[in-house]
């Protein structure tokens, strides 16, 4: 269903002069209000004056990562902070959340474009939204919340965890819509059955799904399992948050991205050259309507394509393919999103522990579980049992931390962690979606 | 009257104790006295042996992570209340034991008891105030 329809089906011709406007405000904007936007389009030798048409947006400098660190916490911020009403953050490389800010503009646009991705994944006015993305500075929790409210639905704010009390509340409230992590919702159906809950019996109809990897074998699993339509959603908390772009239910195949709001661009990862339409390489986006927290071609290391064919939903906006994989070493985990380097940094911390570990990703009963092999060095080595026992349990807590969810921490002996040409390998991801 | 004691990490995975076992084979090296704490994930074999800076060097040439920890080893007679009168030797003290074990030489009429104590000084003191017997490194590494 299309919640907006005027932008939503847009003329091409109309929705590229609209992203063009846009684009032309967004970058005089930044140019005048953020330093580092400056700074790097001086370097780059190029002016607000000089995009006089989509195509120019190549001449933009990338954003990364490391640029949104180097700017920690709100130097990225292109409005004065009193406007700010929201913060949200993500995982760093390092021990430093990627922080994002959201003007009161910015909160309802956002919701607009959750109510696009709610209404598009088939969830409507009367609908109980059942919703464990977990709140908190995460933004699936809260980008989820506002765009359910927005359509009129009436929301369960569950938030993630204690699987139990989640299906009780699903057969008492007779939750329709689901949104969660694909790997929750996985896991829900496997507590259903230890439960003796039939899957049909529940009044649930849809689930939407992202912040995280899955595949087309995971929804045909999700859809049978708990006898439901599963729709794949997209976003991530440097752009936006969740409702950057989302399948619609009529098709089910590529997930429309909300263009008049964020601009797509595929490149080649390694040389930075935009790549034809339909080719396959790093998704890249530039915002076209926030305030507090824009960004120009921020690289999101998702891998993708862009579907241009014409959609039998009646929207215009180009598709992306279901991510299938990132350029970088960025591991997600129930959620949540784990660079090696965090989990480094936060060992090189702990006294005496070097830095010869490895991370173990696998999933069981349809739930991401972690373990961390840390090798025994001498200066961490003692003749007591509790000694070692409470470095584990140490490092467990201070993990808890960066993954948000508990992991395992093995002691392993001297050399037995894998090194290839004396790099160790840092990460088995073990998982098969 | 502190006796070194070597202490080496084992991964709790089958043939991990043969293997240090092995190398010290090799290296003509015997065992005095020996324990193992054990853990769901990995174990700590400790060790009296007859020539403790042989037996690191050699486990750390084999890529083994070896501690070396003070401890002491005491006589008791080998008879019923033996061991009794060395705890209550210590209790009240403040002193505690972080662990012990015990091994009989069939050549001796006594029992041998390795003690680690959390204050290993405190705990010498007490035990001579009560006439306790405690083995020197070289008594021990000669047995």
């Amino acid at each position: 269903m299309l919640w907006d329809e005027e932008f939503e089906t847009l003329p091409r011709e109309a929705l590229e002069a609209l992203q063009l406007k846009r684009l032309k405000n967004l970058v005089e904007r930044v140019y005048t209000a953020v330093p580092h936007y400056r700074n790097k389009m001086d370097e780059a030798g190029v002016k607000p004056t000089d995009i006089k048409s989509l195509a120019d947006t190549a001449k933009l400098p990338f954003t990364t990562k490391s640029d949104l660190r180097d700017n920690y916490p709100f130097g990225l911020f292109a409005v004065p902070f009193s406007r700010v009403v929201r913060i949200h953050a993500s995982s760093g490389t390092t021990g430093k959340p990627t922080v994002v800010g959201y003007t009161k503009r910015d909160i309802d646009s956002w919701a607009e474009l959750m109510a696009r991705t709610m209404a598009g994944g088939g969830a409507h006015q009367g609908d109980v939204v059942h919703n464990a993305y977990g709140y908190g500075l995460f933004t699936g929790g809260l980008g989820a919340h506002y765009g359910a409210e927005r359509i009129g639905a009436a929301v369960i704010p569950i938030s993630g965890g204690n699987s139990k009390r989640q299906i009780m509340i699903m057969q008492d409230f007779g939750s329709t819509v689901l949104t969660c992590t694909p790997s929750y919702a996985l896991n829900l159906a496997d507590v259903m059955k230890e439960m003796g809950v039939d899957p049909a019996s529940l009044k649930l109809r849809v689930g939407l799904f992202g912040a995280e990897p899955w595949s087309e074998r995971m929804r045909t699993e999700i859809e049978k399992r708990l006898s439901i339509d599963a729709v794949d959603i997209y976003g991530l908390s440097e752009v936006m948050g969740p409702g950057v772009a989302a399948e619609c239910i009529e098709q089910k195949h590529g997930l429309h991205v909300f263009e008049d709001h964020f601009l797509p661009e595929i490149i080649d990862p390694d040389t930075g050259k935009v790549l034809p339409l339909g080719e396959k390489g790093e998704l890249v986006f530039t915002t076209l309507a926030k305030e507090a927290f824009p960004v120009i071609r921020y690289r999101t290391r998702d891998i993708s394509r862009l579907i241009t064919e014409s959609c039998s939903c009646g929207r215009t906006f180009y598709r992306m393919e279901r991510v299938t994989g990132r350029t970088d070493d960025m591991l997600i985990i129930r959620g949540v999103n784990v660079f090696p380097s965090q989990i480094e940094h936060l060992l090189m911390n702990i006294e005496g522990v070097e830095p010869h570990y490895q991370i173990i990703v696998d999933r069981k009963q349809s739930l991401d579980i972690v373990e961390v092999h840390v090798e025994v060095s001498e200066r961490i080595f003692s003749d007591e049992v509790k000694v070692l026992e409470n470095l584990g349990r140490k490092i467990e807590r201070e993990m808890k931390d960066v993954l948000l969810t508990s992991c395992k921490v093995k002691l392993v002996g001297p050399k037995t962690i894998e090194r290839s040409e004396g790099k160790a390998k840092r990460v088995i991801d073990k998982r098969k979606l | 009257m502190k006796v070194e004691q070597i202490s080496v990490f084992l991964e709790n995975k089958s043939g991990s104790l043969a293997d240090v076992t092995e190398v010290m084979a090799r290296a003509g090296i015997n065992i005095r006295a020996l324990s193992l704490a054990d853990t769901t994930d990995f174990g700590i074999l400790r060790l009296i042996v007859n020539d403790p800076e042989e037996t690191t060097a050699v486990l750390k040439k084999n890529g083994f992570t070896v501690g070396k920890t003070e401890v002491i080893a005491i006589e008791v007679p080998d008879r019923p209340g033996g061991m009794a009168r060395i705890l209550t030797a210590i209790k009240g003290r403040g002193i505690d034991v972080e662990y012990m074990y015990a091994f009989v030489q069939v050549s001796r009429k006594n029992a041998i008891i390795i003690f680690r104590f959390d204050d290993l000084d405190k705990a010498i003191a007490a035990l001579q105030a009560e006439g306790v017997k405690i083995l020197t490194g070289e008594e021990v590494q000669a047995l």
